[in-house]
């Protein structure tokens, strides 16, 4: 009987073949450092799949005509992100009590490093921030964006238009000067006005029946934890729409089928 | 939009799409500029008009002038532009509510397939008419400004009860000016004409103790005078006294 030859065995059954063109390895310093980084990222992709995501956000078409014009949702995102960085070091120093919010304020401006120049920043960048979002939302009103199928995004937008005007109205306290305390007694005074919850909402805000010493504790929660939290999870939401449903064309745009395609330019063989 | 025309738009969107660029690098290109614009925009503006701070809080303090950030100044304005005391909760909340819900809703009641400015006259209409209304109260309200300055001259009846008289009614006029009434009320040529009515002659039409319980209890949105009236009772009783000789 003829003896049956057994295939040889593969000799690292651990070992994944070779990349193409690199038949000897990775060569040099350079080289094993991109090996080592793009194991990393496979490392990582592995476990979480998230090459696929960022594909699909990244390499999906913009259509034709996309303009100047639709910079200005990331142009607000940006605005609100450097808010979030510049708060965060003015959180640093802040304290948010009715004796010592002004001094800390003070101590912020005249001996703490740049200071000024970040709380500049934080002040001036949400002026930036409110000019950029009624740009924003008024390119996506004159160009229909709104219509189907982005009703949904629309929606989503105004939230975040008011939830934008609640930290301007919430942060404005904080500085604690008179100007800010005075305007938000009036701010919260009208919102009183309001028929059914407007008793109730100015109530809430003072965080009593009175002005008092807890009010600006939650006027500071408010700013800093309540709204941007919900700004951003809302923000992730409404980006994913976009991406999911993609921007839309400037209306006046006209769609042309490829020519190959055209209904007079396709022979049929006979 | 019915069935049929919400497909012929996916279809035309999707050959649009088709024949555009990746997002990635030409979107991003464009988007990364303007990021650096508005940085560079925030960046100038905090080191041109820096971060100044006003005097400290002080619920006592009769020197205040009650006006919000810039961009709020549409709303406050919409309180003098709508005057009768019946109406001010209409404007303080019910104009904006009602704005605010016409806005939510859009989507849901303007659903025509057209997409084209002008091609939509209505919605092109009001949406300019919503710019230039927002863009001239913005102007209205910052025009306006807090003046702490009321020129009234004395009464003859006051000047009549001879010069302590005189003195108390002057220092009840810096009072209210100080306190920035006038940011709300109009008094004889000084002041704004709104949202709160005109107190060119309130002693006519109100007596001290009228005048005193407002002050008070005042109703929304003026700010009240308690925190004064305990602080520094002698400045609140001048201020009555000035307010109830204005006839
Ligand atoms: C925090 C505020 C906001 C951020 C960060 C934001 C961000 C974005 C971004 C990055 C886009 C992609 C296209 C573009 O940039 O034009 C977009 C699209 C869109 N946004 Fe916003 N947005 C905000 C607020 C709003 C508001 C206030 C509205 C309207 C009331 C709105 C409605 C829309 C609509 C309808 C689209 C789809 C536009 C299209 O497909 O052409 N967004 N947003």
């Amino acid at each position: 009987m003829a003896k049956i030859k057994l295939p040889a065995a593969p000799s690292n059954p651990l070992s994944s073949p070779k990349r193409p063109g690199k038949e000897y390895g990775p060569s040099g310093v350079l080289g094993h450092a991109e090996e080592a980084g793009a194991s990393a990222v496979d490392w990582i992709d592995e476990r979480t799949s998230l090459s696929g995501g960022l594909r699909w956000a990244m390499f999906r078409k913009v259509p034709k005509g996309t303009n100047w014009f639709y910079t200005l949702g990331s142009a607000t995102m940006f605005a609100f992100l450097s808010q979030a960085v510049t708060g965060v070091f003015l959180a640093m120093y802040y304290d948010p009590s009715a004796t010592r919010a002004y001094e800390s304020i003070q101590y912020i401006n005249n001996d703490v490093f740049l200071g000024e120049f970040v709380h500049g920043m934080h002040r001036w960048g949400s002026s930036v921030m409110v000019i950029l979002i009624f740009l924003h939302m008024g390119r996506t009103f004159f160009f229909g964006a709104y219509k189907y199928p982005r009703e949904l995004n629309w929606v989503i937008g105004v939230a975040l238009l008011v939830m934008t005007m609640t930290m301007s109205f919430s942060g404005y306290l904080l500085p604690f000067d008179q100007r800010s305390y005075w305007a938000t007694i009036v701010g919260v005074n009208i919102n009183g006005t309001g028929p059914l919850v407007g008793p109730y909402l100015s109530e809430f805000l003072r965080a009593g029946p009175y002005f008092g010493a807890t009010t600006l504790s939650r006027f500071y929660a408010i700013h800093m934890l309540m709204v941007p939290g919900a700004i951003a999870a809302l923000m992730g939401f409404h980006l994913y729409l976009v991406a999911k449903l993609g921007t839309t064309a400037p209306p006046w745009i006209k769609a042309k089928a490829p020519e190959e395609l055209r209904e007079d330019k396709v022979t049929v063989d006979q | 939009m019915n069935k049929q025309e919400k497909e012929r738009y996916l279809r035309d969107y999707g050959t649009l799409k088709s024949q555009g660029k990746p997002f990635f690098p030409y979107a991003v290109a464009k988007d990364s500029a303007m990021a650096i614009v508005v940085m560079a925009v925030i960046i100038a503006m905090a080191i041109v008009l820096g971060a100044e701070l006003g005097p400290k809080a002080d619920p006592t303090s009769t020197t205040y002038t009650p006006r919000p950030e810039w961009y709020f100044f549409f709303l406050f304005e919409l309180l003098r532009v709508i005057k009768p005391p019946a109406l001010v909760p209409l404007a303080t909340i019910g104009v904006p509510t009602i704005c605010l819900i016409l806005l939510f809703l859009l989507p849901f009641y303007d659903r025509g397939p057209e997409r084209r400015p002008e091609r939509r006259p209505i919605a092109t209409t009001a949406g300019i008419f919503v710019v230039c209304a927002i863009g001239y109260l913005t102007y209205l309200g910052a025009a306006a400004g807090p003046p702490t300055q009321i020129d009234i001259p004395v009464p003859a009846n006051i000047s009549s009860q001879g010069p302590e008289a005189v003195a108390n009614f002057e220092a009840g006029s810096q009072v209210v000016a100080q306190s920035g009434c006038a940011a709300c009320h109009q008094f004889g040529e000084n002041g704004n004409s709104g949202p709160g009515p005109a107190l060119t002659d309130i002693g006519a039409r109100l007596p001290a103790q009228a005048i005193q319980r407002t002050l008070l209890n005042p109703s929304a949105p003026m700010p009240s005078f308690s925190a004064l009236s305990e602080e520094s009772p002698k400045q609140f009783a001048q201020m009555v006294g000035f307010l109830a000789a204005l006839k």
